[in-house]
């Protein structure tokens, strides 16, 4: 058996009967790696020495049967964004080309106590600011499933790197849809968590207040095992919530009882894509099948989202891109005359056009005058959104919705068009500016054979019955068991 | 043409924390060895965040409460945005528009003589990350800058005062009486030229014209170092607001705030490059911070550990030991220990009076020669009570006592100064009290024999005449009690 594309689940069982070793496995990535990552362009930097040496380690304590961590041996795969001790970390800029930093983000060193094998970091729109992976300043990735589609953003390249069966498990960040929408896109399961489930130390801020890392993998059972993985209170990230951690893995294969899902009428309106939406009405269908009830909610204020969003975020990323000067770390100009000039041929030489766009949105949000007229609003909206939620969730458990529009659109679709990019995460900006817990599942193909998603949202801290929820779909369909053929 | 002077002080101190206020990192001071007190918070390294350090917090509370501030039961940690070297992540963590405290106040004493004192109004008081510091080398040409960032983070409390100030010697009464109130709270060492306390002042004029008052544009003084220099650079600055309005009339309004630097050297204010766009900080909530909720109770247990604070010690210490105002001063503002050590000096010896004497003269001159503090002099409070104790049991003289005192400081042996110690020099030295009247009386009956004019003065009327005989008593009977020969004197040359 190729272990190219399979699920954890049965990498693990794989290895626990000794049929694989952790070490063979991870050759196997970096083969697979080598032979399609010059075509999907998933990865920026793979570290094929330590990532064995790890390997072999995790096999030697299999072998003395020394007790072993939950992802034991399977390679992963980490989104650019994140710090990895002694390995570069880029955020896809030329602003940061060249830096290592000194410590591990919570998630990596949760990673290695779980003695899962880290095998590089993945491509991304520059500081996770994108929707398709092509303003990474080093490479453009592209879609397994068809490589003059993106894989949507802005962890285009942890979803190709899944999709494309070069690793089984992926983390991604989510500022506004950037896991769900490329699992998406890629047929993948992609989930952002209650923000503050999992810490952010050691995640590069685009928005604070917004981003969350969650795990991509082929199924509901990976995606649950990474989550469990991840998941726990930080002291180090004040806003990691203090709630103990459910195990998300040991009541997956249990059906909900009484499932009542809620369909908003605000999010099937013109724009919506005829088989996006058609392979959502399936997948209701599937589940009322299984004998869920499903509900017409409203969520009147979703149609501030966009506007919202694209207040706040800047907003945040103005400040948080602000250490980016040249002066302690990361790019600086070669010439300049003076201090001021240093700053700014520094940032104008390291920042790409999207970042300098969504900081000069950001710093003009939040200057003297129009500070109550942007961000102030848009931060009272925020809580109206939030509002429509808690009311919505007083009638369902939990709200299906298409994850973008449209499949995967081309590479340079809407690369110029910044509006419409912006619009591709209308299904999935709210859930972050609510503060929500989502995950997106594989629910069809378009006619072009490109893969279709379903976005679940559940309330505050409700991952577990999400996942549940996601698992009930999954066992009734096959559309995650289908792989791409990467030519 | 007459005007009122308008002053108001901001003062950034740093609280005396072990950590950072955003990280585990050491906050002591430490200038040799740059950049070794740092981690990836306060570096600003990408990805890392923000923990509040309660310590400092409830510091500043403290502190806050000690200026009669009322607590916001509420506050956010907000952004100050702006670019500069030591500055790493392009902003510092501060508080906005609402800070954890505001509205209170300080009493100054405003005439030693008279005892008036005087509320001069704090308008707020918020915690912030201190920057690191920009170092520039330029010898040898070299034009390179080096920052250090040991420094970044470090827990800074700003307290801003209202323009309740009317004069250069005012302003530095109120921050001479702040720094005594965070010393003796112990919340900061306060040490102005390590830069835990900073002061910027707020200066201008209301020119009293035809009946009207005329306010000269506000300057702000950056970066004053030390007391001398508060007090020195506003006075600079009131004659040259003064001149500047008699030579261009320009009043408030008509151009923009300036600030100015203060050259002690030339004794001037200079005027300062605008820092650029400095003017629009794009203040936002911190989204790594969640706010912070202060309960009553922590502000009740704050409170009811307050200590006493020094202007209550001073009319304290006046009333239990009937000193004067100026006596209170002198002890109280030397600062809490030294007025601890005065508390047990005269509380053993019971005379608090002849404790503040010594204290204030012998022991303040002492400590100023040898650059000690009171925490480093080595004759501690008992053992001088039981050295002045010796005076009214009449074992010594007050001069006797001197001269044991500063035998004791200059013994310079190993181990505590004991009482014991005291003994044994009066021993060696002789100095013990010539209690055996025999012995006097012969002395007296000498010198009286041997000075017939002052015996025919004394007996003529003239009282003074004893003090020569008292004298030449005394240099003949070492350890004598100047009061005792008077007595024996006066009594011989009576019935002689
Ligand atoms: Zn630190």
């Amino acid at each position: 058996m190729s272990p190219i594309g399979a699920t954890t689940s049965e990498l693990l069982a794989h290895m626990e009967r000794g049929e694989f070793s952790s070490v063979a496995l991870c050759e196997a990535a970096f083969d697979r790696i080598a032979a399609c990552d010059d075509r999907v362009g998933a990865f920026l930097h793979v570290d094929r020495e330590a990532a064995l040496q790890q390997a072999a380690q995790v096999d030697d304590k299999r072998r003395r049967g020394a007790p072993l961590g939950r992802l034991a041996g399977l390679p992963v795969a980490v989104k650019d964004v994140i710090c990895t001790r002694g390995q570069p970390t880029t955020c896809a800029s030329k602003m940061l080309e060249g830096f290592t930093p000194p410590y591990d983000a919570h998630v990596v060193s949760k990673l290695r106590e779980a003695d899962a094998v880290i095998i590089g970091k993945t491509n991304l729109d520059e500081f996770a600011m994108g929707s398709s992976t092509e303003n990474s300043a080093y490479k453009t990735t592209r879609n397994p499933w068809n490589l003059a589609c993106t894989p949507g953003g802005s962890s285009g390249g942890s979803a190709a790197a899944v999709a494309a069966g070069m690793v089984p498990l992926s983390l991604g960040s989510d500022t506004g849809g950037s896991i769900r929408q490329p699992a998406g896109f890629c047929g993948l399961v992609g989930m952002k968590p209650t923000y503050g489930r999992i810490s952010r130390y050691g995640l590069i801020a685009y928005a604070s207040s917004l981003d969350q890392i969650g795990p991509f993998a082929h199924d509901v059972a990976g995606a649950a095992l990474l989550l469990e993985v991840l998941a726990g209170h930080d002291p180090r990230d004040s806003t990691s919530l203090p709630m103990p951690v459910p195990s998300y893995t040991a009541a997956l294969e249990e059906p909900l009882k009484g499932l009542k899902i809620g369909v908003a009428v605000e999010h099937f309106v013109a724009g919506l894509d005829r088989e996006v939406e058609a392979a959502v009405r399936q997948a209701l269908d599937v589940y009322r099948c299984l004998g869920a009830e499903i509900r017409e909610i409203s969520l009147p204020h979703s149609k501030y989202a966009v506007a919202v969003y694209y207040t706040i975020a800047p907003s945040e990323a103005s400040s948080n891109l602000a250490r980016y000067d040249g002066v302690h770390y990361g790019h600086r100009a070669a010439q300049f005359e003076n201090m001021i000039d240093m700053y700014c041929a520094s940032r104008g030489e390291g920042f790409g056009k999207e970042v300098k766009r969504r900081i000069m949105l950001g710093a003009y949000a939040l200057s003297a005058g129009y500070y109550d007229a942007y961000y102030l609003k848009g931060l009272k909206v925020r809580r109206l959104i939030r509002n429509d939620f808690d009311a919505a969730f007083a009638q369902c458990d939990l709200i299906a919705s298409p994850v973008a529009p449209t499949p995967a659109f081309k590479i340079g679709e809407l690369v110029n068009d910044p509006l419409a990019m912006y619009l591709s995460d209308i299904y999935t900006l709210s859930a972050n500016l609510a503060g929500l817990p989502g995950v997106s599942i594989p629910a069809g193909f378009s006619s072009g054979g490109l893969p279709i998603g379903l976005q679940l949202l559940g309330p505050p801290l409700a991952e577990d019955r999400l996942l549940r929820a996601a698992r009930m779909h999954e066992r009734a369909t096959d559309w995650h068991t289908r792989r791409p053929e990467v030519v | 043409m007459d005007y009122t002077v308008v002053i108001g002080l901001e003062v950034h101190v740093q609280l005396q924390t072990q950590s950072k206020i955003f990280c585990g990192c050491s906050a002591a001071y430490n200038p040799t060895q740059p950049n070794v007190q740092t981690c990836p918070v306060c570096l600003g390294l990408p990805g890392a965040l923000p923990v509040m350090n309660r310590q400092a917090f409830e510091l500043a509370l403290k502190t806050a409460l000690a200026l009669n501030c009322e607590i916001a039961s509420y506050t956010k940690w907000d952004r100050k945005q702006y670019y500069y070297p030591d500055l790493p992540k392009g902003y510092q963590i501060s508080q906005y528009d609402c800070p954890f405290s505001k509205d209170g106040w300080l009493e100054i004493e405003m005439n030693a003589e008279t005892g008036e004192t005087r509320r001069i109004g704090i308008i707020r008081a918020h915690l912030e990350e201190d920057a690191g510091k920009n170092m520039h080398d330029e010898s040898g040409g070299k034009t390179d800058s080096q920052v250090d960032l040991n420094r970044a983070g470090t827990p800074l409390l700003e307290i801003v005062s209202q323009p309740d100030l009317r004069s250069a010697a005012e302003a530095r009464r109120y921050l001479e009486e702040l720094r005594l109130l965070l010393t003796y709270l112990n919340v900061s060492d306060c040490n102005m030229q390590e830069g835990s306390l900073r002061c910027d002042a707020n200066v201008n004029l209301h020119i009293h014209q035809d009946g009207k008052n005329i306010p000269t544009p506000i300057v702000e003084i950056k970066n004053l170092n030390s007391f001398r220099n508060v007090e020195l650079a506003i006075t600079c600055e009131i004659e040259r607001q003064f001149e500047d309005w008699k030579a261009t009339g320009r009043r408030l309004g008509d151009v923009p705030k300036e600030t100015r630097g203060f050259d002690a050297q030339r004794g001037v204010t200079v005027g300062q490059r605008g820092k650029e766009e400095a003017s629009d900080y794009r203040y936002f909530p911190d989204p790594d911070l969640a706010p912070v909720t202060v309960a009553d109770e922590l502000i009740e247990q704050l409170r009811s550990d307050l200590c006493e604070f020094p202007a209550d010690r001073r009319k304290r210490l006046a009333v239990t030991w009937q000193l004067s105002d100026y006596d209170v001063r002198v002890i109280v503002d030397q600062g809490r220990e030294f007025a601890d050590y005065f508390e047990a000096a005269a509380q053993a010896c019971g005379d608090g009076k002849q404790a503040c004497n010594w204290l204030t003269q012998d022991i303040l001159r002492e400590l100023n020669e040898r650059r000690l503090t009171i925490a480093q002099f080595p004759i501690r409070a008992e053992v001088l009570a039981n050295l002045l104790g010796r005076i009214p049991a009449r074992q010594i003289t007050n001069k006797s006592a001197r001269e044991v005192f500063l035998e004791l400081l200059n013994d310079g042996g190993a181990g505590p100064i004991t009482s014991s110690r005291i003994d044994e020099i009066i021993a060696a030295r002789g100095l013990a009290l010539v209690a055996d009247t025999g012995a006097l009386e012969q002395v007296i009956t000498a010198v009286i024999d041997k000075n017939p004019k002052a015996v025919a003065d004394f007996r003529g009327g003239k009282q003074a005449a004893v003090g020569a005989l008292i004298g030449q008593v005394m240099r003949e009977a070492k350890g004598a009690d100047a009061q005792v020969v008077r007595e024996l004197i006066i009594k011989a040359l009576q019935s002689g």
